[in-house]
């Protein structure tokens, strides 16, 4: 999960000579290798492979046809609209979910009363599956005006704000990302703490000695000392939100037309609905080489920022 | 840092931030309570008087039970797995400086930014040539497979932390290699197994589409494919799902209040890395 800590330890491995002591056999690796191959190496090839052939999913009968399901996802209106709205979502995802992160860490880290049960409360959805928050956020949406949000809203006396949520194509994609942000928020949240306990209070109390502000302390010593936490949540933020499935099936199955459709949601359907296989697996390899590329560039840049603070 | 007034403020808002952010939770739980005629006149209201019949009838009518019994045994099963295979392996790979090792623990690494998507087709193929499909064991070995790059990754840190020096003295002593594992170094790795069990159980217990993909229709379908179909089936009741929905999330909000701390710690350690 954490790619750029990943990356710190493949270096330490390549440097690290073993440090005395007696060499464990290399059997302890193999019931690991095994499983790990069988059931993500193998498979994995197996579809960057069948990306390249029009198999059907029946049998074995596949027929190599080169670039041709890549061509025809350049003219395939329906995934170019997923990957849109996979990268909006993407984006609303890691800005909003880790600006609400660090806010909800910055205030239950402080001397307030009643910061533990706060903190529960917050990280609580984290625990609860997707499938079930996305079915509570549909009470919320209730396209109704005397129920859920909207009822809220009439309650407060901004009634005219009130919505079809869900059922509104040009908003259906806004409100499935504000249910990723709200229980995903505390997932950032405990990441930040866990920076936050690193930053030294000596630092702090030093430059209020020196008369520096909340906002000078936070932008020159709070700020760069949560590099790490900032990399490794805009990290998990962005894969989720690339990979995002089990919401949007449940709450919108990509609807209204196509609003919510993603990458994830359309290669899916290519298979399981439409039966070709090799066409949802040429999506599927698209994804991952998206996911791996945007995860090397976010290792790069961050890494660079955490070394030179 | 005292408490000042500044606190109060601050303390304030939080709370504030707290009740909104708690609003779905109200909309469910007063639905749940409520009889049809309630949700019709007073959606938004607090039941009164607060009917408890959904919950006995969302119970039966989801399946709730041999759920519970499917997801538990896959999630015990699969973490005992995964703490088994990942700690032996990385003991392993955290030990030798082999071009070997190392080159199996950069592989490991990969799996752990692949989206699954990829080989989730040919997987699903695998799994149905081997018979597996609708099984336990088809579910367990795909949850190993599938969480091992993290397990590896989380346990061959740890172990890099700790000194060679104690299964030394195990194995000149005449230990086996592998009882030299199981007395002297797994004890000391308990602090990382705590951490890669919280983490691997959460993600086993929540995740809905892979088993949807291989048990559904099986009769061994977990706690969300069960809610998946139950709230498909009773779309319009909406008390009858929001109690429904109030009784699967209930066992894991449980089990979270009562290693609320080492649940929160176990995320931030596992992910500082």
């Amino acid at each position: 999960m954490t790619a750029s800590a990943v990356l710190v330890r493949a270096d330490e491995a390549k440097r690290t000579r073993r440090r005395g002591g007696i060499v464990p056999p290399w059997w302890f690796a193999v019931p690991a290798v095994l499983v790990y191959a069988v059931v993500v190496l193998y498979p994995s090839i197996a579809g960057a492979g069948s990306a390249f052939t029009d198999w059907s999913g029946v049998g074995s009968a596949r027929t190599f046809v080169g670039a041709a399901n890549f061509k025809q996802l350049v003219h395939d209106d329906q995934a170019l609209g997923a990957l849109r709205n996979t990268l909006l979502l993407t984006v609303a995802i890691v800005v909003i979910q880790n600006a609400i992160g660090l806010l909800l860490a910055l205030g239950v880290h402080t001397r307030i009363r009643s910061r533990m049960i706060l903190r529960m409360v917050f990280f609580a959805p984290v625990v609860v599956s997707p499938v079930m928050v996305s079915f509570l956020w549909k009470f919320v949406y209730n396209p109704a005006p005397d129920s859920g949000l909207n009822a809220a809203l009439g309650a407060v006396g901004l009634g005219g704000l009130r919505q079809d949520w869900l059922g509104n194509p040009s908003l259906a994609l806004w409100s499935v990302a504000f249910t990723v942000i709200w229980q995903c928020a505390g997932y950032s949240m405990v990441i930040f703490l866990a920076g936050l306990e690193g930053v030294p209070a000596e630092l702090h109390e030093s430059a209020m000695v020196d008369g520096a502000g909340t906002v000078a302390r936070f932008r020159h010593i709070t700020w760069p000392l949560l590099a790490p936490a900032v990399t490794i949540n805009v990290m998990l933020s962005t894969v989720g939100g690339l990979t995002l499935f089990t919401q949007i099936i449940a709450m919108t199955n990509g609807g209204p037309g196509y609003a919510t459709d993603t990458l994830s949601t359309v290669l899916y359907k290519q298979a399981f609905v439409y039966g070709k296989f090799g066409y949802s697996t040429a999506i599927a390899l698209v994804l991952a080489i998206f996911v791996a590329a945007v995860t090397f560039l976010q290792i790069g840049y961050l890494r660079s920022r955490e070394t030179t603070v | 840092m005292k408490y000042r007034p500044r606190t109060f403020l601050l303390e304030a808002v939080m709370i504030v931030v707290a009740i909104a952010f708690l609003f779905p939770v109200y909309v469910l739980v007063t639905l749940a309570f409520k009889d049809p005629q309630q949700i019709a006149n007073k959606p938004l209201g607090l039941p009164s008087p607060p009917s408890v019949g959904s919950f006995g009838a969302a119970w039966r009518e989801a399946g709730l039970g041999s759920a519970l019994l499917n997801s538990t045994l896959i999630t015990v099963a699969s973490v005992v797995l995964l703490i088994a295979a990942g700690s032996l392996a990385a003991y392993f790979l955290a030990r030798t400086a082999t071009r070997l090792s190392y080159g199996l623990y950069i592989l490991f690494l990969v799996g752990i930014i692949l989206p699954f998507q990829l080989g989730m087709i040919p997987l699903y193929k695998l799994v149905d040539d081997l018979g597996l499909l609708g099984t336990y064991q088809g579910m367990i070995l795909f949850y190993t497979g599938i969480q091992l790059p993290f397990t590896v990754f989380l346990y061959t840190g740890f172990i890099r932390s700790l000194p060679a020096d104690y299964t030394n003295a195990a194995l000149i002593d005449g230990a086996s290699h592998l009882q030299a594992f199981m007395h002297v170094i797994f004890p000391l790795l308990r602090p990382i197994t705590g951490t890669v069990l919280i983490l691997n159980a959460v993600q086993i217990w929540n995740d809905f589409f892979t088993p949807l993909l291989y048990l559904g229709g099986s009769g061994h379908e977990t706690v969300p494919v069960r809610v998946f179909a139950f709230v498909n089936q009773y779309t319009s009741n909406y008390g009858l799902v929001a109690a429904g929905l109030i009784l699967a999330a209930l066992p894991i909000l449980l089990l979270f209040l009562v290693l609320q701390r080492y649940v929160i710690r176990g995320f931030a350690s596992g992910l500082k890395g």
